[in-house]
């Protein structure tokens, strides 16, 4: 990051290089990765309905690139990111409305559950879709 | 009695923002709730409609209640897609020009897509004339 364009006088969040890493940090860049992820991963929903409604020429083409090689590496990527970001969205709404899970212990084991649950779902996903569109 | 003559304003002053923090939050927290139910039926959907075929995802969207789910997905998706961006470009982003420059590329990219992916929703359903 460029920081010296940084212009407020107040102290700034600590930078990455200076944190010792651990899962809950983990969790919590990754649902910003993930989140910018799924960003992208829904403009390659949204090009896939807007051909469905184009018409079988449209669809064919994007169906190919999405058999591709390319296409479904991104969606296994994009379904991957989806189901963590998922996983931690729910708990986010567990912090917020319950509060439960802020135990450090539980906190570190629901991150590393997160990540795991993303991972083994997207898998068996794909196994039993074989084919993501 | 404390003699602390400070305005409110003037206690408040340095500490941060006090804008609109509070609804921002509670509306991505709404959006994700709606997407908690949505996203598992849109992956099923997807992966079951994306395996017929061009007339057999046609079928499946031309069907009123995945019509219906379906815009509602994309919507509350997009809603929450456009909230989440918009405090990454919040975050990240202190050049003035480009900051506000990118929160309206991020509102016009979430509305457009909306807009074109619900009108391809409709599209198919009235097609299907059903």
């Amino acid at each position: 990051m460029a920081g010296s364009e940084w212009s407020d006088p107040r102290p700034m969040s600590p930078h990455l290089q200076i944190w010792k890493w651990h899962w809950t940090m983990a969790a919590s860049i990754f649902h910003r990765v993930t989140g910018v992820g799924n960003y992208l991963g829904a403009l390659l929903i949204s090009v896939w309905v807007v051909s469905l409604a184009a018409g079988p020429q449209a669809y064919g083409v994007v169906q190919t690139v999405m058999l591709s090689a390319v296409g479904q590496i991104l969606l296994f990527f994009w379904l991957t990111s989806l189901l963590f970001h998922f996983a931690n969205g729910i708990r986010h709404m567990l912090w917020d409305g319950p509060k439960a899970g802020f135990d450090p212990k539980v906190a570190s084991a629901w991150s590393i559950f997160n990540f795991a649950f993303a991972i083994v779902a997207a898998a068996t996903i794909w196994s039993l879709a074989t084919n993501l569109i | 009695m404390s003699t602390n003559y400070e305005t409110p304003t003037a206690a408040a002053r340095g500490l941060g923002s006090a804008k609109s923090g509070t609804a921002h939050h509670i509306r991505q927290r709404v959006s994700a709730i709606a997407l908690v139910f949505l996203v598992p039926w849109f992956l099923y959907g997807l992966i079951t409609a994306s395996r017929a075929g061009f007339a057999g995802a046609t079928a499946w969207m031309a069907q009123p209640w995945n019509a219906i789910l379906l815009i509602l997905a994309l919507g509350a998706a997009f809603y929450h897609m456009r909230l989440g961006m918009q405090v990454i470009v919040e975050d990240y982003i202190q050049k003035a020009g480009m900051k506000q420059g990118l929160l309206i590329l991020n509102t016009f990219v979430c509305v457009g897509l909306f807009a074109a992916t619900a009108l391809s929703v409709l599209k198919i359903w009235i097609s299907a004339g059903a």
